[in-house]
This record gives C-alpha cells, structure tokens and sequence, in this order.
C-alpha cells in the first residue's frame, strides 16, 4: 500500500487570554491508500483541531506554527490556505465530514445546490450532470426517492438523513481521503451503527481511506486498522487495533479501556481515571498525564515529556518512560 | 444489589400524547404519541434501565413518572397510591420522594446560585431542615456524600468540571431524601475518562443512603445501562417492546428490535468484533406523530409477516419474567 497522507511534527496553537494553548503539540501520523485509522481521545485533547490543520482551515487565534503535511508526495503546508491548490484539495481530494450536520449544510440552500457546486467546482461538471450525479450520490447513502427530495432543504430532513446527506456531500468529489470527525456522538447507537457501515462501504467502494476521529474506542474497535490514542494534544499511543486492544501499553489507553462498561462483561467494578484532563494553557513540561497516572515515578516527575519509543509488536509505539508490562501484569478485563 | 420484594412503583398502561396545535386558536391538529402504553413494575432498591433509540419516549416516561407532565391516560402507583392523576397542590409531597437527575450538567444548574444553595435549596422548598446549623450540616454531609469537598460550596457552577456539575445535581436530588431517583441520561453528556466515576457514584450511594434508594436509569448507551440495571426495558416508538435481566438480555435477546441494538453496541475488542453479526435496520424510525399500524417495527423488521401490519403485539412473559412484545419471537 501506498503512503498516502504523512502528517510530520504538527503544531497549532491558539493564542488565547489565558495563555498560549498548544492545542496540537507535535503530532504526527500518516494514512495508507485505501485504509481505515481511527484517532481517539477526549474532548479537548486536539483531534479536530488536528484534522482542519491537515485542510488547513484554522483561523485566528489559532495558527499552525510547524510540522509538514506531505499529502501524494508533497507537503501542503507550504499551500497558500486560499490558494488555488488549496481550494483544489480541500472538498475534493480531502474531504470531511463535520461532527455537527446543521453547521456545515447550508440552511438556505437545496441539497441539489450545495451537491452540484462542488461537483462543478472540482469535477467541472456542468450543470445537468451535477444533478444526476447528486441523485445518484443521495441514492448510494440511502435516501429514499432521492429524485423528489434534491431539491428539498437541509431542515427538511431528520438528523440521520442529515448525516446521509453530509457523507454524500463528502464523497461527492472522490476523495482520495474522507476525515469523518466524530459523525456520530449526537446519535443513537443504531443510526451511528447504519452511518459506520455506509461510510466503510463506500470508501471501499470509491477506494478511498478513511480517518475516523472518535472517542470511543469501541467504534475503532470495529472499523480502524491502526488507531492513534491522543492525549493533550499529543499522541500518546499507536498502533494496529489488535496491538492497543490486546497489549494496551500507555497508562491512558489502559484508563481508557477500564474506564467503559462493556456489553460482553458482566458486574465488573469500573475504574475510573482519576482528576480531570488537563487545561493545554500552561502545560507543565513533564509528563501530561502525570496528575492522573497511577503508574507514575519519580522520574517522571523529574524528566521532560517522554518521546513515542518503540515497544515490542508491530507499529506500536508508546509515549511512557514505564514498561508497564514489567510493573504488572496489565490485565484489561 | 439489596433489593426486597416490596413493589415501590407500578406503572400500567401509561400514555402521554402531545397535541400540534395551529393557528391563533391553537386547535389541535394532531397528536404526538410519545408514549403509547407503557407498563412496568418496579422493585424498591431495584434499578431499571430504560433503553432505545432517541425520540421512542424514555425521557417522557421519567418525566410523567415523576409527574412534570400530567399523563394523558394510564395509572402510576408509587407507595401504594395513583399519583397519574394528582392535581397540582398535591404534588409537593411526590417531588420529595421522586426526584430527577438531568443529563446535561451545564444547562440544569442555575449559574446565579452558588452550589451550597442548589444543593440545599430542596431542604428548604420542603422544610426539611429544623435551622441554619441543621441545613449546613445536612449540605456537608451532601457534599461529601457525592465526593465534593464541602470547601467549593460558595462556588457557582461555572467554576466546576462537567463531572464535579453532575455531582452537584446528584447531591440536589438526594437532599430530599427521596426514595425514587430518575437518572436522565446521567452520563452522556460527560468525557469518556468521567462517566466512570460517575457511574460507579451512583452505585456506591445505593448502598450507603439512609432510605434504599430505586432507580430509573435513562440511557442509549446500551453498555452503560447493561452495567447498571437489574432489568432492562427496551423502548420502541412509544412502548416496551421487551423487558428482562441485562444478562438474559444480552444472551438471549428475543425481540427483532433488541437483536439489532445489541448488534449495534460496538465491543472494545477487534478479535470479538471479527466474529460478531451485524443485524442493521434499514429505514428511519417511523414518527410518533403517524406511527405505523400494528407492530410499529414492522416495516424495518427482518421477520415481519402480513399480519404483524394488523396487531398491536401485546408484552408477554416467555418465562422467568423475560416479557417480549412480538409475535413471532
Ligand atoms: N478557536 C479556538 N480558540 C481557542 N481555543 C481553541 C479553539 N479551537 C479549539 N481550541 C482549543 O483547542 C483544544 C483542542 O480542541 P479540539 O476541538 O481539537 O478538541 P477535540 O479533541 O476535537 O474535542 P471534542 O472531542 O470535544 O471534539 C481545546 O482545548 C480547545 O479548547
Ligand atoms: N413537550 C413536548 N411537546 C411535544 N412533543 C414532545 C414533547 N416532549 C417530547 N416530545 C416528543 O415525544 C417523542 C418522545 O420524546 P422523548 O424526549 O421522550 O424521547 P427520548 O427517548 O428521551 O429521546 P432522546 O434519546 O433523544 O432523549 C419525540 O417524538 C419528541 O419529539
Ligand atoms: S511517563 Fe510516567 S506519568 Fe507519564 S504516563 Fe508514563 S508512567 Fe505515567
Ligand atoms: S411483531 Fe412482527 S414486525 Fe413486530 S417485531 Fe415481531 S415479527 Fe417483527
Ligand atoms: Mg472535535
Ligand atoms: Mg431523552
């Protein structure tokens, strides 16, 4: 498989009154041709912010101060934001679908409106092959007499239909990429279920890759190849779904992984990670999980943040001075 | 789990429809029917999980159990008493006994009340307390019983974490010392690396409160209430379409609906998911405001027959207490 996307050493920051907030702090991951990644964190921890760095779409205060993003050999952050190349990139060969439908569909305007201006914009399609193609995109994600309703409002649709609609819009252009950000917290567990599935069709069919941006684990679980673990703007696990799910190595993951009841597991007692995540303003220079960290020594107490090392199995990688696999045990239930 | 054999609720064929109104004269044009026969008993020290896709009722049910709505039809035996059709004046003693969790802890807290006073404010609404050193006490106790230090009560909510917010509506639903608590999704709104300490909060207070505490647990987060509950009800359009132990549920889900949630729930583990059957509904959930006749499932149903069109298929126990609503399960 080909190296499709290579994100290296990226940092946004944002400047805010409290201080300088390092929302993206060196982060760096790539994305084969045609496969699945999942990016998993909680809330804050920088994976939207992430994701519109690689688009280039962060506005003021924020600003992206580092790092490359060699999307098909080059690096383009090196692109104008509103370039011409830019512009070509953005909703056409990268492509993403927002965690919030009604904020990226525009309310004023008929699906057919928002489908065909992309469709002529990137594929210079005129206007009657625009519409037939945005049919036959609305027909492909499931939505019922797709002939009738192109022409009806984004509010005119329910919330599922909404993020049908969003997917269509994204694969509109066939996108070397879809970046699927957390499409599906705002819904129930069945049409996140319906949603997951059509999207892992249809890149596979478009042959695409797909990055899903998610803070459930057992979302990745199911579809990601490869998951990245984020922690304060920082990744601080990777590697193939089986590595983390099995051999889990990161004291977050491990947190992470206790911390959810689980539909196969009866009455276990959860753990729960202790504190809170932290606020990125003023970030200390050690370890940022350190506050919460029940393996913690004293050296990390004493040392800077640790690097991603490489531990034992395949791409896995660890951002720990502790291996925690000598400490205990580590038993996951 | 303490439980005895002591019912503390029975709810029997409750309804709640909602009128759509038009014009200046507000006539009504149609109906929501938002829950459309709900029945259920409830054990005290019992916890119930109440399940199902978004918009199929379960908020309705938690607010029409703890009489915020007046029900359109149907009984609601709390302590041995109808309190479906209670009028107003007659409420007050229910709302100390039945008391509400909500699940966004940043819209359900008054910002302009310090946490002290959200927190004490049913001791006072229900004159609780004897004085001054009484309630500050009995705030203290609040506070620490959910895990806040007693110190941030002159904080105001803004100055909490979503899980130290959630904590403060915990301790308020407690202070009146109620015997019901309906927990609206009480978690989904809070960081993944939270809902632990929440979660196991609310079981930890079963044990230690004064009075044995009965809980109805609102969720869509199958695992969550699958971890919670000693029974589980499965919401559809409207109804209980099926209803047993997490355990049987989980093992031995008969109803077409439950088959496909289940299959839903992703499992943090790639090996169980290889092997796992997806059953995916196709279609939308139909609307409350025209629900499908008979089986309400039956134009998404895997299984359904001609007849499933015609009847209301009734909640029927197929052993050891799993009552399944389906006529063909
Ligand atoms: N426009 C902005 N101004 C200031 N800070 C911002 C801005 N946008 C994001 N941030 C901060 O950057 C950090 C990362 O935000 P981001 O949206 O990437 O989080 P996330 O991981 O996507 O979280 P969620 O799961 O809640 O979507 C957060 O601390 C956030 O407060
Ligand atoms: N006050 C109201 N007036 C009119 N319709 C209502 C009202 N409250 C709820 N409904 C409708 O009744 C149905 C059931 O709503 P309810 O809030 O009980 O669902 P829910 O299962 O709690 O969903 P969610 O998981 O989204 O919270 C929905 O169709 C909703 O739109
Ligand atoms: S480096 Fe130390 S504090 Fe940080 S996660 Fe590892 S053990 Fe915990
Ligand atoms: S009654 Fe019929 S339509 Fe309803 S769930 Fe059973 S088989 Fe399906
Ligand atoms: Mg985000
Ligand atoms: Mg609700």
């Amino acid at each position: 498989m080909e190296r499709l996307l290579e994100v290296k050493d990226l940092k946004t920051y944002f400047n805010t009154d409290d201080g300088l907030l390092k929302a993206v702090d060196g982060v760096s991951f790539y994305v084969d041709e045609q496969e699945i990644i999942g990016v998993v964190g909680e809330s804050g921890c920088g994976k939207t912010v992430t994701q519109l760095s690689v688009m280039q779409l962060i506005a003021r205060p924020g600003k992206i101060v580092g790092g490359e993003v060699i999307f098909e050999g080059r690096d383009i952050l090196k692109y104008k934001p509103h370039g011409e190349e830019m512009r070509a990139i953005r909703g056409g060969k990268i492509a993403m679908i927002f965690q919030e439908p009604m904020t990226s569909l525009n309310p004023v305007l008929t699906l057919n409106q928002q489908l065909s201006e992309s469709l002529m914009l990137h594929l210079k399609m005129n206007k009657e092959d625009a519409r037939k193609r945005a049919i036959e995109l609305l027909r492909l994600v499931g939505i019922p007499s797709p002939e009738a309703r192109i022409d009806d409002y984004p509010h005119q649709f329910s919330g599922g239909m909404r993020q049908r609609v969003m997917i269509a819009m994204g694969l509109s252009c066939n996108p070397k990429i879809l970046i699927a950000d957390e499409p599906t917290t705002a819904l129930d567990v069945t049409t996140q279920a319906q949603l997951l599935e059509l999207m892992t069709e249809m890149v596979e069919r478009f042959r695409s890759s797909l990055i899903i941006v998610t803070h459930n684990l057992g979302v990745v679980a199911r579809y990601a190849k490869r998951i990245y673990i984020m922690y304060a703007g920082k990744i601080v696990e990777e590697g193939t779904c089986k590595e983390i799910f099995k051999h889990p190595r990161h004291p977050y993951t491990i947190g992470l992984l206790n911390s959810v009841p689980r539909l196969d597991t009866v009455g276990k007692r959860l753990v729960p990670i202790e504190g809170l995540p932290p606020n990125l303003t003023n970030m200390p220079d050690y370890c940022a999980f350190l506050p919460r960290c029940p393996y913690k020594t004293e050296k990390c107490r004493t040392s800077p943040m640790p690097d991603l090392r490489d531990v034992p199995g395949e791409g896995h990688r660890v951002r720990c001075y502790v291996d925690i696999a000598e400490v205990d045990n580590v038993t996951v239930k | 789990m303490s439980q005895s054999n002591e019912i503390i609720l029975k709810v029997n064929d409750l309804k709640m429809y909602f009128p759509v109104t038009r014009g200046l004269l507000r006539k009504k044009v149609a109906e929501i029917k938002a829950v459309d026969g709900v029945s259920f008993e409830l054990k005290k020290g019992e916890t119930l999980g109440l399940v199902g896709e978004s918009g199929c009722g379960k908020t309705t049910v938690g607010r029409c159990v703890s009489r915020l709505y007046q029900p359109t039809g149907g009984e609601i035996i709390f302590e041995g008493e109808d309190i479906a059709a209670l009028p107003e004046k007659d409420l007050k003693r229910i709302r100390r006994k039945v008391s509400l969790i909500f699940q966004d802890p940043y819209s359900s807290l008054d910002p302009r009340q310090s946490a002290g006073s959200i927190v004490g404010e049913p001791l006072i609404v229900h004159k609780i307390t004897k004085d001054k050193i009484d309630y500050h006490r009995r705030v203290e106790t609040l506070f620490q019983l959910v895990g806040l230090d007693p110190a941030l009560m002159n904080r105001y909510p803004h100055e909490f974490s979503g899980g130290q917010r959630q904590r403060i509506g915990i301790a308020r639903s407690l202070a009146s010392n109620p015997s019901l608590i309906i927990c609206d999704e009480p978690v989904s709104a809070l960081d993944v690396s939270i809902q632990a300490q929440i979660i196991n909060l609310l079981l930890d207070l079963k044990e230690a409160g004064e009075t044995e505490l009965t809980y109805i647990f609102i969720a869509h987060d199958l695992s969550v209430v699958k971890h919670i509950s000693d029974r589980v009800a499965v919401m559809y359009l409207g109804r209980i379409v099926e209803l047993t132990t997490p355990q049987e549920l989980y093992e031995n889900p008969l109803h077409p609906y439950t088959q496909a949630l289940l299959s839903a729930v992703p499992v943090p583990d790639p090996e169980i998911e290889e092997k796992r059957e997806r059953i995916i509904l196709e279609g939308e959930v139909p609307s409350p405001l025209n629900p499908p006749s008979g089986c309400a499932l039956h134009q998404r149903c895997p299984i359904a027959k001609p007849e499933c069109r015609e009847v209301i298929p009734p909640l029927s126990d197929r052993g050891g207490g799993h009552l399944v609503a389906c006529i063909r399960a």
